[in-house]
């Protein structure tokens, strides 16, 4: 049991330096982000299961359990968060690219609202200092 | 109802997070019947709608699609991470990223949430907005143009099991 519980930890901290990776070489918000929630969230999870197959059912082993469940739920929505905030704070794809049908739901109007309101904030901003 | 479900929920986190308790000492297990109150009065809404209305009591049928969802899901996060670790290792980066719209049938807003979640954990694809109908998908490597392959791609093998478990 113990074994099988390192091997397993030792996946996971492979996944997560196969994710830190990605991170540095993926070229924009978006793609980094698929490296850092898809290659971390495995790699996390795994290293909690782990602990568990090494603890059972032991105090230890249930919070690792928790924590893994934690992690799943939280992992996608964080970065669900990030993407559309970067989105919507006008981080551009990166040039290769193939499609942006996302930008089609901002039409002119919208963006007119948001160049205003970039601007005030950046004018409060001034204001302040 | 919905109320009663969460403080029950959240307590019985509660005790497995303290668990090694001290058995000449309760306070551990007092403070949590205190503690769980906060999550329920700050943010459980009164029985609202997250299931439809023909299914308003569960039924064990529903139960088992529920159970069978998680080895579906397990499955397509580890082939999820072979796909992006190879798309890191690889020496030439072989990425055609971009933005896609695709369609739910879903109605109920638990069912469309647990469908975001889990397009984010599987191959290539990153949930990043939903309108209406209409997800917005970061999809790492696109290879089609059609909107409806794309949807039955990226969240068919999911819709499926989600629309018995809550429709």
């Amino acid at each position: 049991m113990y074994y099988l519980g390192i091997t397993i930890i030792g996946i996971g901290i492979f996944f997560n330096l196969a994710g830190c990776v990605g991170l540095i070489r993926f070229p924009d918000v978006y793609n980094r982000l698929q490296a850092a929630t898809k290659c971390v969230t495995l790699g996390t999870s795994s290293i909690l299961f782990g602990i568990f197959v090494i603890k059972g059912f032991t105090p230890a082993g249930t919070k690792a359990l928790l924590v893994m469940l934690f992690v799943l739920i939280t992992s996608p929505t964080g970065a669900h968060a990030l993407a559309r905030g970067a989105y919507r704070y006008g981080v551009k794809l990166w040039s290769g690219s193939k499609k942006d049908e996302y930008s089609e739901e901002f039409n002119q109007k919208d963006i007119k609202i948001s160049d205003e309101r970039s601007r005030e904030l950046s004018d409060e901003r001034f204001g302040e200092e | 109802m919905n109320k009663i479900i969460s403080y029950l929920l959240i307590y019985i986190i509660w005790l497995l997070l303290s668990w090694p308790f001290n058995p000449l000492k309760i306070q551990d297990i007092l403070v949590g019947l205190v503690v769980a109150f906060i999550p329920v009065i700050l943010f459980v809404k009164k029985s609202k709608k997250s299931f439809s209305k023909s299914s308003s009591k569960l039924e064990i049928k529903r139960i088992g699609w529920a159970i069978l969802y998680i080895p579906v899901l397990i499955y397509n996060m580890i082939i999820a991470n072979f796909d992006v670790l190879y798309r890191i290792i690889s020496p030439e980066l072989p990425i055609k990223p971009g933005i896609v719209k695709i369609n739910t049938t879903l109605k109920s807003s638990m069912a469309r949430a647990i469908l975001c979640n889990s397009i984010t954990l599987t191959p290539g694809t990153l949930t990043v907005d939903i309108k209406e109908d209409i997800i917005y998908v970061h999809w790492i490597n696109i290879t089609t143009s059609s909107r409806n392959v794309a949807t039955k791609k990226i969240a068919g093998r999911f819709e499926k099991i989600l629309k018995k478990v809550f429709e």
